[in-house]
């Protein structure tokens, strides 16, 4: 039980990542009916630009609580502010130009673009995995069982659950809630009357790859303090799950990236602890083939009809 | 009276294949001016390039003394035009309510309260309907639906693309009446593309008659309607 509840606690913190990311992927492919396989290296870039900002402002376990969080919060900022520009900038010079393009081009120069971010990292930022230390430190012990083994949760482990909670919340009020959200949604359901009503499809599409990267760039700086190591190749797999995520979620869906997110996260975390860790991608892939064979539009996904 | 609209000569392909053979049409302020023709005679594609998209590739469109020609669609959408399109182009997974938010984009929302209760006012089904997703909605709810969503934006210029399709004559008739009284009472200029023609020449100032891409009869609307090439190709033995 307590094993149990400690893999708990790690699946739910992976699940954040992943759903952070997934929410990129799904959002894409709501508006423009793509899968921008360079996302997981946007979520790279931000997982860089939070460690450089992180050594640039002298950020270390040293540094005392509120400074530390005031920190942290900064470090967000500008990941998410620079993250976003590249992501812009992804979108304007890969993607826009091939809009109303046949379906394969912007997937093929997606896969471009994904090495292209790759190697400028690689060649700028050096090839080797970058440590660093551990900066929020601490936790507590929720319960211990009679033979010694401790249930904790890590201070990082709660920033990361809290922030999730907080942007997917205020995400789902965005898009929901506000003229943006449903500028965003009326170019996913029918752009062309989107722009009927006056509404600059262009730029609508352009915030909402502003948003995935902002996003992705929050995943990238709490993976940089969870794990400690990052490399230029860490958006690959994590990109490749948070797709995964979308899909079983049903890709379109909001609610439903955070679901999958979840459940992916979750999923691999109990098959690395109960069954064998060297699986555990195996594991993660598995379910994406499985969503697709059974589930072709995901948990939450809506069927492909409407009436008319 | 000053011409609201001009089309100049506008001259529209589909890639090479041409859809509109140099158009001429004038709309002055305050009236009521249909287009009718059959099916593929270009009707929707002249609406839809007054509003940028497809692009005319000859000719000029003049609206409210601005070349408007080759402005992009959203911008040309904030000059108070608006578009009830052709199928109305619902958002099926967006409630009423927001259908009609989106209709104000253009303007903002200053005046958003008078302006909803005005559309209510014309089409009280929709107040009821307003939490409603506009997929869920009758054909006929849907058409009213599309017009107070372009009335939302204060139009000076409606485009109205087959408002009566596939639509029960009751209803028909209701809109009709709508589209007259906000034309008398609130002086909206009204172009309305309709295959439906003997309504659509009853209702309207002048008609215009389209075939295969070009402008070939033009006249007061009473007048085309008892003209015998229009009574042959249009109305006998359809309806009525």
């Amino acid at each position: 039980m307590e094993y149990f509840t400690q893999q708990l606690i790690n699946g739910v913190t992976l699940g954040s990542i992943y759903g952070l990311i997934a929410i990129g992927y799904t959002m894409v492919y709501g508006i423009i009916g793509m899968i921008n396989f360079a996302h997981g290296d946007i979520f790279m870039v931000g997982s860089f630009v939070g460690l450089i900002a992180v050594v640039v402002l002298g950020i270390s376990a040293a540094t005392p609580f509120f400074l530390l969080i005031l920190a942290l919060l900064v470090v967000i900022a500008i990941a998410m502010a620079l993250t976003a520009v590249w992501g812009w900038t992804v979108e304007r010079i890969a993607y826009r130009p091939l809009r109303g393009s046949f379906r394969l081009a912007p997937l093929i120069t997606a896969i471009g673009m994904s090495i292209t971010l790759q190697n400028f990292v690689q060649i700028s930022q050096g090839a080797r995995v970058k440590p660093v230390q551990p900066i929020v430190t601490g936790g507590y012990t929720l319960m211990e069982s009679a033979d010694g083994f401790v249930v904790q949760i890590s201070n990082i482990q709660i920033i990361i659950i809290v922030l999730t909670v907080v942007l997917m919340a205020g995400f789902t009020m965005l898009i929901n809630k506000t003229s943006l959200g449903r500028a965003q949604r009326a170019c996913e359901q029918d752009a062309r009357m989107a722009s009927l009503l006056g509404i600059n499809v262009d730029r609508t599409i352009s915030l909402t790859f502003v948003m995935g990267a902002a996003l992705a760039a929050v995943a990238g700086v709490m993976f940089v303090l969870y794990y400690g190591v990052i490399d230029f190749y860490i958006g690959f797999l994590a990109g490749v799950k948070a797709f995964t995520a979308a899909v079983l979620g049903g890709i379109g869906s909001l609610p439903g990236a955070m679901l999958g997110g979840l459940l992916i996260g979750l999923i691999e975390t109990f098959w690395s602890a109960y069954f064998s860790i060297e699986y555990k991608d195996v594991a993660a892939f598995s379910i994406l083939v499985i969503a697709l064979i059974f589930l072709p539009s995901g948990l939450l996904g809506r069927p492909e009809v409407e009436k008319v | 009276m000053t011409a609201l609209l001009s089309v100049n000569g506008v001259k529209t392909y589909y890639g090479k294949i041409v859809a509109l053979r140099g158009v001429d049409v004038e709309i002055n302020e305050g009236e009521i001016v249909t287009l009718i023709g059959a099916n593929g005679a270009g009707k929707s594609t002249l609406m839809m390039t007054i509003c940028g998209s497809p692009r005319a590739s000859e000719g000029s469109i003049v609206f409210g003394g601005k070349d408007i020609t080759n402005l992009p669609t959203h911008d040309i959408m904030r000059m108070s035009i608006s578009q009830s399109p052709e199928g109305r182009r619902i958002f099926p997974r967006m409630t009423v309510l927001e259908n009609l938010q989106m209709g104000a984009a253009a303007i903002g929302f200053d005046h958003f309260d008078a302006d909803i209760d005005r559309v209510f006012g014309l089409f009280p089904i929709l107040k009821k309907r307003q939490g409603q997703r506009g997929g869920t909605l009758s054909g006929g709810e849907q058409q009213m639906l599309a017009i107070a969503r372009a009335l939302m934006s204060r139009p000076k210029l409606l485009l109205l693309d087959e408002p009566s399709l596939g639509l029960a004559p009751l209803i028909v008739r209701q809109i009709f009446d709508v589209l007259r009284d906000l034309n008398q009472k609130e002086g909206l200029t009204v172009f309305l593309v309709e295959q439906n023609a003997y309504h659509a020449l009853r209702l309207a100032h002048r008609g215009y008659v389209m075939v295969n891409g070009e402008i070939t009869m033009t006249g007061a609307g009473r007048e085309l309607l008892k003209r015998e090439e229009v009574r042959a190709a249009y109305l006998e033995g359809g309806a009525h």
